[in-house]
């Protein structure tokens, strides 16, 4: 199934849905452009109906053409394990307007790939519910993936960390050690 | 020091003494992070073989270490890390940073990594390279020992 069929096949299902295809490429797998509305509905269908079956989110990810507008594209690899194809899906997102619906509740694991994606990029994924940084440190201010972040920032490094404890948790916790020794 | 002509012993200071042993075995602290650390092993390995210089013992505490060497890239994210872990050594300690990324933080001029690590632990060594070969470690190393032989007691 290529992308015009994919998304003749997604009209079919989902009348109305603001679906195209991407421009044939060299590249083998169908890639379809969809509207952040109807993002959810369409991964939910390509994920549950009997003739896709793309059960395994294999990557989602975005990328930012900044300063073009809409500059982000979040993107979703579907695979399909039962008829051994790919899919990408591609949601065109505004700068000023950065957020989508969740997929973690398709997809469990898709829960730490959005945070990933907020923290690098700040798309904000709506209904997430534990929207944490992910690779970057949790008081860092900025994403720092956009294009017009300034990479080479100079900034003194954090050398201490809060206490994980309190001091009477501390000792709380020392006289128990010292008590289970006697 | 001196050999007395008579009697087997040998007269030296108290400082020279504790400077003697201090230098011959400076045990460092596993804490490689990247690229670095290989070079860092191989030292210590059969081939280059560290223990010539009583450098050999890599303790996997802290608390056991009188040398970190910084061997690799550090992130901004791993400093907090890196300084708890040197704050945890016993003095008297001493500190390597090893190869351009630990010492200046390399070709990665970014928001991500700490452009040197004495930005968070004092140094006593830098060591050059991308990565330094084990010889220039092991020059590293040899320097240190120079200059803990240096150091005053009082």
């Amino acid at each position: 199934m290529d992308s015009t069929s994919l998304v003749a096949w997604l009209q079919e299902i989902l009348p109305g849905v603001a679906v195209q295809g991407a421009p044939a490429t060299a590249d083998p797998h169908a890639t379809i452009l969809v509207a952040r509305e109807h993002a959810h509905d369409v991964l939910r269908e390509l994920r549950d109906r009997p003739d896709a079956r793309f059960t395994l989110l294999a990557e989602l990810t975005a990328v930012d053409y900044w300063p073009r507008e809409p500059r982000f594209e979040i993107v979703y690899i579907l695979v399909s394990i039962e008829q051994r194809r790919r899919v990408r899906v591609k949601v065109a997102l505004h700068g000023d307007d950065a957020h989508l619906p969740t997929v973690s509740d398709l997809w469990p694991g898709a829960n730490w790939l959005e945070r990933e994606v907020w923290d690098m990029f700040g798309v904000v994924f709506d209904g997430h519910g534990d929207i944490r940084r992910l690779l970057m440190p949790e008081d860092w201010e900025g994403h720092p993936l956009r294009k017009d972040y300034p990479v080479q920032i100079r900034m003194q490094p954090h050398v201490s960390e809060p206490l994980q404890v309190t001091a009477e948790e501390f000792r709380a916790s020392v006289e128990k050690d010292r008590l289970a020794r006697k | 020091m001196g050999l007395e002509a008579e009697i087997p012993v040998l007269t030296t200071s108290v400082e020279k003494m504790v400077q003697w042993a201090r230098r011959s075995s400076i045990w460092p602290v596993t804490f490689g992070l990247a690229c670095c650390a290989i070079e860092m092993m191989a030292m210590s390995c059969g081939r280059y073989d560290i223990a010539r210089f009583g450098a050999e013992v890599f303790r996997g505490s802290p608390r056991q270490s009188d040398l970190m060497i910084v061997a690799g890239r550090l992130s901004r994210k791993m400093a907090p890390a890196l300084r708890r872990i040197y704050d945890q050594m016993p003095e008297p300690k001493w500190v390597i940073s090893m190869g351009a990324c630990a010492s200046i933080g390399g070709v990665f001029d970014n928001y991500a990594l700490v452009q040197g690590v004495d930005q968070v632990v004092p140094v006593d060594v830098y060591v050059p390279g991308c990565p330094p070969r084990p010889e220039s470690l092991i020059y590293g190393i040899v320097q240190l020992q120079r200059k803990i032989a240096q150091q005053k007691l009082a």
